[in-house]
């Protein structure tokens, strides 16, 4: 995948009988290895954004193309295929499964798409272990903090190497060590592995890790600009990101 | 690529363990289908031994298996339509080791007076040896004895005719009937036994004389009215109706239990179709149970369906994960409900003691000893209905799962 191009996107809801705006002819380009925030106050259309290049919501007019395959257009099923082959998601809520293990929960999507067992346990416990939860994977959800939780679900979404990660809020349930601790992995992988993130925020501190910050309000882009991203962790080698760099002030 | 091969394995460890995620529901829901299951399979082995029980006295009071006849014979029972008795071709076949047993019998319309009432009867010929192994008749004497020989001067009736006509054991009563040439044929007889029957119809209406004797009485020299045969299962009489059909003259007509008795016939055919009735509605019962538990799972998952959706699952998967668990949840129900039905029927297969409803089984023809029948194609049956209309019955809540926009679902509270 070499990039996402939206063009001309728009999408209204409709709640009651008023009609509200999730995008308003929106046009948009990221390039493959980009780290990109979408920021903005809420209802300003960052997670509808998120979720019509995810292909998870249709956009009422507009194209998404990616590798020059028009999304937008692809039935239920191949949609579900590109999702699964192409792109990670991490979610605000964690969204894990509950009564799978923490290995389970990384290794479902590599069940979905085929992998070999001992290569799905493999994987799984190589990034459980990139992640900090070495000694974890047996544990249920249930089991774990919200940051360990967030973790798996980071784990799960990059583990067969997507090529876009699209997180939506990923550090609102988490607290400021596990924020960083997260937001270190995502610099890491995006630095490391090339992988594509997308995250739709409005925590500056989060922001602060962007190279690139996409300002949003009322479904409309308002800001598109390049920045220096918080970049402290990123030379110190590929061992564990759980650290304990704090949030840049 | 191939999204289809996510490994059964993996399916079914998901399946499982959603499934145990409410323990109480799902053990309510098993015990339901359990108890459903247990009442189809236990409950067709009672209807099927009770109608087997009444084919079988049925057939075994008089009609056989099969019957050889005047082709007359059955529209007008008189002793005019007569036939002789067998010879040649005819009784090689009927003594072939392959006939279990037959016997030769003077049937004819008569009436029976004692000194206080008269009846009309149906007056039965008989050669006591193999009337007795046929119908049973000599065990049910309760007075006397039966008949001894086929020149036996004694006659048996029933207990409900003794006492329609006020008569008992060792008194004498007058039969009459007419001969062939239409003149009244009578002569008294002593009663030598009374059997009661497990058909008190019977009792009134079946009366008992030795052939030989009754062949003089009606000037019948050795002619009968009726050659009757069993065979080793009144299910399947084909192969001996045709072998004795090909050895018999032309003039002769045969006919097997079903054409003789089509009310029996009828309730054999009806008994299959019935069962599978029963089968079914026990299901519909269930099935309200068995969407709601599927459903009520389906509600309580929709963000995590919404989640396995945008991790890239395909709707045909999420229908396919939602039928195994409902195929789980049968096939433990299904197990359950075998074993209670195989614990509880073996113990009665002895017999089951229904004398307080014997009135009431005895006007429907079935004795007041039931011997459940438990066959392997009910059992079958009952499971194949549970787990086909169970499946179809879960892919409502399945559709409905694969069908949830994701980004709701995942949204859902």
């Amino acid at each position: 995948m070499s990039s996402i191009r939206c063009k001309q996107l728009c999408k209204t809801f409709k709640q009651g009988d008023e009609i509200i705006t999730g995008l308003d002819h929106v046009d948009i380009t990221i390039e493959e290895g980009e780290f990109v925030c979408l920021s903005g106050p809420s209802g300003s259309g960052k997670t509808t954004l998120l979720n019509a290049i995810g292909g998870l919501d249709t956009p009422d007019s507009g194209e998404i193309h990616m590798d020059g395959i028009r999304v937008d257009q692809l039935a239920k099923g191949p949609l579900a295929d590109m999702r699964l082959h192409n792109i990670g998601f991490v979610f605000q809520a964690y969204n894990l499964i509950p009564v799978l293990t923490a290995q389970e929960n990384v290794e479902f999507v590599m069940q979905v798409q085929g992998v070999a067992a001992r290569e799905r346990a493999q994987k799984a416990s190589e990034i459980l272990k990139e992640v900090g939860l070495e000694g974890m994977e047996d544990r249920r959800p249930a089991q774990l903090s919200g940051g360990q939780q967030q973790r798996v679900a980071v784990a799960r979404a990059i583990v067969s190497r997507p090529k876009l990660v699209l997180a939506d809020e990923p550090t609102a349930n988490l607290d400021s060590v596990a924020a960083t601790q997260l937001m270190n992995l995502f610099s890491q992988l995006n630095h490391h592995h090339k992988i594509t993130f997308v995250i739709a925020t409005h925590d500056k501190r989060v922001m602060a890790y962007a190279k690139r910050l996409i300002k949003m309000q009322d479904g409309k882009i308002i800001g598109d600009e390049m920045q220096a991203p918080v970049v402290a962790e990123l030379d110190s080698g590929s061992g564990p990101v759980a650290g304990s760099t704090q949030y840049p002030e | 690529m191939n999204i289809t091969h996510m490994p059964f394995k993996a399916m079914l460890t998901l399946s499982w363990r959603n499934l145990w995620r409410n323990h109480r529901r799902t053990l309510i829901m098993l015990a339901a289908i359990s108890v459903g299951v247990w009442a189809m399979i236990f409950m067709t082995a009672l209807m099927r031994g009770m109608v087997d029980d009444m084919l079988h006295q049925g057939i075994r009071n008089l009609p056989g298996h099969i019957q050889i006849h005047h082709p007359d014979f059955r529209d007008d029972p008189s002793v005019v339509n007569s036939i002789a008795s067998p010879g040649g071709e005819l009784l090689r076949a009927l003594n072939d080791p392959g006939t279990r047993q037959w016997t030769g019998r003077v049937r004819v319309p008569a009436i029976i007076s004692s000194e206080r009432e008269s009846r009309g009867i149906n007056l039965l010929g008989v050669e006591p040896r193999a009337e007795s192994l046929i119908t049973g008749i000599g065990e049910q004497i309760i007075e006397g004895r039966f008949l001894d020989t086929v020149d036996d001067r004694g006659i048996v009736i029933g207990a409900k005719l003794a006492q329609r006509l006020e008569t008992r054991l060792g008194k004498r009563v007058v039969i009459m009937s007419q001969d062939p040439e239409n003149n009244i044929a009578d002569r008294g007889f002593r009663i030598v036994g009374i059997y009661k029957a497990k058909l008190p119809g019977l009792e009134e209406i079946n009366v008992y004389a030795a052939r030989g004797t009754l062949q003089k009485l009606l000037k019948l020299d050795d002619r009968i009215s009726e050659i009757v045969i069993i065979d080793e299962d009144f299910r399947d009489v084909e192969t001996l109706y045709q072998k004795i059909k090909a050895a018999m003259p032309d003039t002769l007509e045969i006919k097997a239990w079903y054409e003789l008795d089509t009310y029996l016939n009828s309730m054999l055919n009806m008994m299959d179709g019935f069962v599978l009735v029963w089968i079914i509605i026990i299901f519909l019962a269930l099935s309200f149970g068995l969407v709601n538990t599927l459903a009520m799972a389906v509600f309580e998952r929709t963000r995590e369906i919404g989640l396995i959706q945008a991790l890239g699952m395909r709707p045909g998967m999420i229908v396919y994960q939602i039928l195994l668990e409902s195929l789980l949840l049968l096939l433990i129900g299904l197990s359950l409900g075998n074993v209670l039905a195989l614990v509880t029927i073996i113990p009665l297969e002895s017999g089951m003691d229904v004398s307080a409803v014997a009135e009431g089984m005895a006007m429907m023809g079935a004795s007041s000893v039931l011997y459940p029948n438990l066959t392997l194609d009910d059992m079958i049956i009952a499971n194949v209905v549970v787990i086909l209309l169970g499946t179809l019955t879960a892919i409502f809540p399945a559709w409905r799962a694969a069908k949830l926009d994701p980004v709701q679902a995942i949204n859902t509270t």
